[in-house]
């Protein structure tokens, strides 16, 4: 049918639009990369090459063996991964208890979580800073970890999947046969809560992963960075090597970008299920 | 008897993330709000209180005003951006949702989205160099004029506004792609035997169904952007490295003047603006989902 090839040559077309939009959107990136084995000369070279002519891994070896770079990474993992765990068993027990205990305490304390929701970190992050200051904390992963410790949407998430996912029912039935409260949770809600623990953990992962203002105030000495305050600063002192900088940026993101395709399905639940609270 | 069990199994499981709520988001947000009362420059001891003064003096403070004014075209400008781009580009994976590349396509697009903002920064940083840049390469090789992308401040707000807008796209598309999936396809299927082509019901339909939708990234993407900071950090450092004043933003205004001029009371007085305007938007959001309820 002719209609049949032209709606065929059409969606060709648009596939290609796609395509060429997609790879337009990737460009800074790839582009990021592969300055990252160039050699410092080729960088300063008019007009500007798109990819290395004599690659080189010297750059990478000089993030890596005379800059601090693992051990911003370290840090930055450290925190993600304590970030996350905390934000993971607040909201769960939190989530769990406020979608099926509801009583009148409760309820008050989720709408004082619903509250603060919508006030962005950056707001109070001044005062929180004078309180990690009076623990003495500062320049510490501990330090660093006050700020990310709840999540008031992973509270919300796990409620919400509470009261879908979870039947009143399964719960009175393993009362009746004897079980506790905590074995309840820990053993017939958390399993049923799976999915939504996943992409909340994922959300929470890269949320402290990507972090800039927050340890940007709170850790101030070198050895303290997290990756992202560590290439801004590095940015300063190696203005000129731009080569360097694309190496160690690359260094980072590229692992980074590999776990997110890897995770996908779980962090667009978790981004998907943000856009539908209202 | 047993409900009081439960009770008590209730409170007992949420006071810890109750308390650490209070200590980690209630008390910062209420000491924001009393220190923006009070003069407290770190080096003194004593802070005292010094009614709206903070307020009146940030409205007559050149910085904080222009930290103001930038932010607000920078938010504003990114929302323009990314609603329209967002949308269409939604509408058009959506489409080819049985292609082999939808996958990609999602992928591709939500990755800037996911990539630390500083790295990300420092790719466009190249592209917009004014002496090196492929930017201006391509405009030079296409007969135009390297342009001071960096250096001028209104260039340099573009600059920031594309960063940003780049980095939100994904998450708007992500959004965006929802909703059209859960759009009632017998009303498209109604279009479609009246004669609409695709593009006529993406204009007449879509559009207005996904409103809610439209207002919810909106919003979102007015109060990141309300919040920039280590995009224009990066890209609107000078070369020495300071943090620019080419492009001042709240943010950094605000972190300048408690960590630098160790003036927190007047920094707490600028959250609390911040704080004001982001919950402004959120009752705009509200209030205009709630007449749409109401008709």
């Amino acid at each position: 049918m002719p209609s049949n090839t032209r709606r065929r040559r059409v969606n060709a077309l648009i596939d290609i639009g796609l395509m060429a939009i997609c790879i337009l959107l990737l460009m800074p990136l790839l582009l990021l990369i592969a300055n990252g084995f160039k050699t410092p000369e080729e960088m300063l070279t008019w007009p500007p090459t798109l990819l290395p002519r004599e690659p080189t891994l010297d750059n990478f070896h000089k993030v890596f063996t005379e800059t601090l770079l693992l051990r911003w990474i370290f840090n930055s993992l450290a925190f993600a991964i304590l970030s996350t765990i905390a934000i993971v068993a607040t909201s769960a027990l939190a989530g769990y208890i406020i979608g099926k205990f509801p009583f009148r305490t409760v309820n008050v304390i989720f709408v004082l979580f619903l509250a603060t929701a919508i006030i962005p970190f950056e707001v109070y992050m001044i005062p929180l800073y004078f309180q990690v200051k009076a623990l003495g904390a500062l320049n510490s992963i501990g330090g660093l970890l006050i700020g990310y410790l709840v999540m008031s949407f992973g509270i919300f998430l796990i409620r919400q999947n509470v009261i879908t996912s979870i039947p009143d029912e399964l719960l009175e039935a393993a009362r009746i046969d004897g079980a506790g409260e905590f074995w309840i949770f820990r053993y017939i809600a958390l399993p049923l809560l799976k999915g939504p623990l996943a992409a909340l953990a994922v959300l929470a992962f890269f949320q402290a992963w990507t972090t800039f203002a927050w340890p940007i105030i709170v850790m101030t000495r070198k050895t303290s960075f997290t990756i992202e305050v560590g290439l801004a600063n590095f940015q300063s002192a190696y203005t000129v090597e731009l080569s360097l900088l694309s190496a160690a940026s690359a260094a980072v993101m590229v692992p980074s970008v590999l776990a997110f395709v890897l995770l996908r399905r779980h962090f667009v639940e978790g981004i998907a299920a943000s856009g539908m609270k209202e | 008897m047993l409900s009081r069990k439960r009770f008590w199994f209730a409170i007992v499981a949420i006071v810890p993330t109750l308390l650490i709520f209070g200590w980690v988001r209630m008390f910062p947000i209420v000491e924001t709000l009393r220190l923006s009362f009070f003069q407290w420059n770190l080096l003194s001891k004593n802070k005292p209180f010094v009614g709206l003064e903070n307020f009146i003096e940030l409205f007559q403070d050149d910085q904080f005003l222009t930290a103001l004014t930038n932010t607000a075209i920078i938010a504003f400008g990114a929302m323009a951006v990314t609603i329209p781009a967002s949308m269409v580009l939604a509408a058009v994976i959506y489409h080819r949702t049985k292609s082999r590349f939808a996958g990609f396509y999602e992928t591709a697009v939500f990755i800037p989205h996911v990539v630390s903002l500083v790295p990300a920064a420092m790719a466009w940083k190249w592209i917009f160099d004014a002496k090196l840049g492929p930017l201006n390469a391509v405009i030079v090789a296409l007969g135009g004029e390297a342009q001071p992308w960096l250096f001028d401040p209104v260039l340099s707000l573009i600059c920031i506004i594309l960063l940003v807008s780049w980095q939100t796209l994904g998450y708007a598309v992500l959004i965006y792609l929802v909703g059209f999936r859960n759009l009632p396809k017998t009303v498209y299927e109604a279009a479609k035997l009246d004669g609409a082509s695709g593009i006529q019901s993406f204009i007449f339909m879509s559009v207005p169904l996904l409103k809610p939708i439209t207002l919810y990234v909106s919003v979102v993407t007015l109060i990141s952007g309300f919040n920039v900071y280590a995009q224009a950090y990066v890209l609107a450092s000078d070369t020495q490295g300071a943090p620019g004043r080419l492009v001042r933003v709240l943010v950094m205004d605000m972190l300048e003047n408690s960590f630098q001029n160790f003036r927190v009371g007047y920094a707490a007085a600028e959250a609390v603006v911040l704080l004001v305007i982001v919950l402004f938007l959120t009752a705009i959001q509200f209030s205009l989902l709630r007449q749409k309820g109401g008709r």
